[in-house]
């Protein structure tokens, strides 16, 4: 496995791709002198879902939050690299984080409403960005997409942390979607959610590309062959003696889990992976 | 499956279960014993106000409920021989010098607070202010009323700007640990969520922490008021007192502790009776205060 890791790093994910909306190339991604993650190129295309996969602690999140700046809250990370967002660099010394985060929203692992209403949860960033138009007529498209509008339009004054853990992680995908950002970083958004909740948050993801662009870190690999196009799996090199992390290929979806061409990404998707 | 038999294997490992309460055990004795004395001692805890509260309510409650309960509310207090009168002035220079300690420190508590909990949580500066408070939460309230005596009154005479600044001083400490904890309890999560929508660090506080932390803040700050309206020591030393209702701030200012205080040393029985009915609206005021604190502190669903 050591041999496979070092002789790697022939990923080509540039091979056939459309329009690239992200273009993220990571050199060095630090938390203090911990390197995390080293050189992975990710172009995110253009409605399109690319799926994230890889062992637990390989990076997936680090470079997924790496896209939109969520990272630089953590006051020990290092970024080295680009990630050229329609033609910006995102890590640009001009560039404002916060508008970074406008366009490219975010769908934590764990449903972190706000503890304030349903309705105020969706209209949340609605507001933030001065909305002008119908705000109840955007909060209920929201909440209709992310399938959870039936169970919630009777009680849209109770506070948002009332609903279940599933419920919770709709309403904060509605949230996400209410502003109707450019790229939506999803990661693992379904762990904490039923069998049903799950499909229809993958029906929805399918609807949301036609108009956006999403990136979803998931260790289901069902859910990858059922919603991704576009699939990178990130493996960890242990070969240093450190724990870094990095992309081992990253291709269309059915390529990776029916003929992938590293042996990595066979051994993880056939479940042989220590 | 005679080599898989798991009920025998079971059953030569360990007994069967009992599950049935066992009254008479030393175990279930001692359990009982040990509810019984903590019941007495939570009995024994509430004695203490429950018997205040009576005593008020027996000596201060026949003029504050009697028939000219409008005159000792409002009413000036009585002097030397006279009857009747009441405790108005004490009762409005309460008020105002409460909410002049309350105007400063709250602000200033809550900016504190931010700071301590939000901006800049583990800088040497917060460590230090936090240590800082939590010293002087142990601090004699008198000292208050020396340090702005020494600064203040010296140089400007007794008035209620001095008596609200030595009451800021004492309520600055608890509004700032209280709101700090009540900030600090935010869950990540949440600020994470907001930034995640293109919250700047400023939205992030006043849209999401400030509004989330508020249960808890404005508990503090009630507590912080509760604890002011009822001190004596600094008042002494920096308001002093009078008879007369409050007409600027910088005289002078008649309080509900300062005139128990003098009240209740003086040989005519109408004072006296005065003394007991202000200890009453003194501890209701307080009391309400809490019991607001109580309500708003309650976690909402
Ligand atoms: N805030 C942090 N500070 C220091 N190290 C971190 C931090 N966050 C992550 N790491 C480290 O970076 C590495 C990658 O973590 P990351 O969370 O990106 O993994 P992941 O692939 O998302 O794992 P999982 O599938 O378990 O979510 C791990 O070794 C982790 O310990
Ligand atoms: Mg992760």
């Amino acid at each position: 496995m050591n041999a496979a890791a070092e002789s790697t790093f022939v990923a080509d994910p540039y091979a056939a791709v459309g329009e690239v909306v992200i273009d993220c190339q990571v050199n060095k991604i630090f938390y203090g002198d911990f390197l995390a993650v080293r050189d992975s190129l990710v172009p995110i295309e253009q409605h399109k879902i690319t799926g994230f996969i890889g062992p637990s602690g390989c990076g997936k999140s680090t470079v997924l939050r790496s896209l939109n700046r969520m990272n630089d809250l953590i006051q020990v990370f290092r970024f080295e690299g680009s990630v050229m967002y329609h033609g910006q660099d995102v890590y640009g010394p001009k560039v404002d984080p916060v508008l970074v985060r406008r366009y490219i929203g975010m769908v934590f692992q764990q449903p972190n409403p706000f503890s304030m209403s349903i309705y105020d949860n969706v209209a949340f960033g609605l507001r933030l960005n001065r909305f002008k138009g119908d705000l109840d007529e955007r909060v209920q498209k929201a909440l209709e997409r992310a399938a959870l509008w039936n169970e919630v339009k009777d009680k849209l004054k109770n506070s948002g942390l009332s609903l279940s853990g599933g419920q919770q992680q709709r309403l904060c995908i509605a949230r996400a979607i209410a502003t109707e950002p450019d790229v939506l970083l999803m990661d693992e958004p379904c762990s904490a959610l039923d069998p049903i909740a799950t499909r229809q948050v993958e029906e929805l993801m399918l609807d949301l590309k036609k108009n956006y662009t999403l990136a979803l870190v998931t260790h289901n690999m069902q859910q990858a062959t059922r919603v991704a196009d576009t699939t990178a799996f990130f493996s960890v090199d242990i070969s240093h003696g450190g724990r870094t992390g990095y992309l081992v290929e990253m291709g269309p979806t059915a390529q990776i889990f029916e003929a992938p061409r590293e042996q990595l990404t066979k051994d993880y998707i056939s479940g042989q992976f220590s | 499956m005679s080599d898989f038999d798991l009920t025998k294997a079971r059953e030569t490992a360990r007994p069967m279960p009992q599950l049935a309460r066992q009254g008479f055990e030393a175990r279930a004795l001692k359990s009982g014993l040990l509810t019984g004395l903590t019941w007495l001692a939570a009995l024994l805890a509430a004695v203490p106000l429950i018997s205040v509260m009576y005593l008020l309510l027996v000596k201060g409650g026949s003029r504050l409920f009697g028939a000219d309960f409008a005159e000792v509310l409002t009413g000036l207090p009585p002097a030397g021989f006279e009857l009747g009168g009441g405790i108005g002035p004490a009762i409005v220079g309460t008020l105002v010098m409460v909410g002049i300690a309350s105007v400063i420190s709250i602000p200033i508590g809550i900016l504190a607070a931010i700071y301590l909990g939000v901006l800049e949580p583990r800088s040497r500066l917060a460590n230090t202010s936090r240590f800082l408070a939590k010293v002087l939460t142990g601090f004699p309230s008198i000292m208050a009323g020396v340090f702005v005596y020494a600064v203040l009154v010296i140089h400007w005479g007794y008035s209620a700007w001095a008596g609200g600044i030595a009451l800021a001083v004492l309520m600055l400490r608890t509004v700032v640990l209280a709101a700090e904890e009540a900030i600090a309890q935010v869950p990540q999560r949440m600020k994470d969520a907001a930034y995640g929508m293109g919250c700047t660090r400023t939205q992030v506080i006043w849209k999401v922490v400030l509004p989330t932390g508020l249960p808890g803040i404005l508990t503090g700050v009630l507590l912080a008021v509760a604890g002011a309206a009822g001190e004596s020591a600094p008042l002494l030393f920096t308001a002093l007192f009078s008879n007369y209702f409050i007409s600027e701030l910088s005289e002078p200012t008649a309080s509900l502790s300062i005139l128990i205080y003098n009240f209740s040393g003086m040989p005519f029985p109408n004072q006296i009776e005065l003394a007991w009915t202000a200890s009453l609206v003194l501890v209701l005021i307080v009391l309400m205060f809490n019991i607001l604190a109580r309500l708003i502190g309650q976690p909402k669903v």
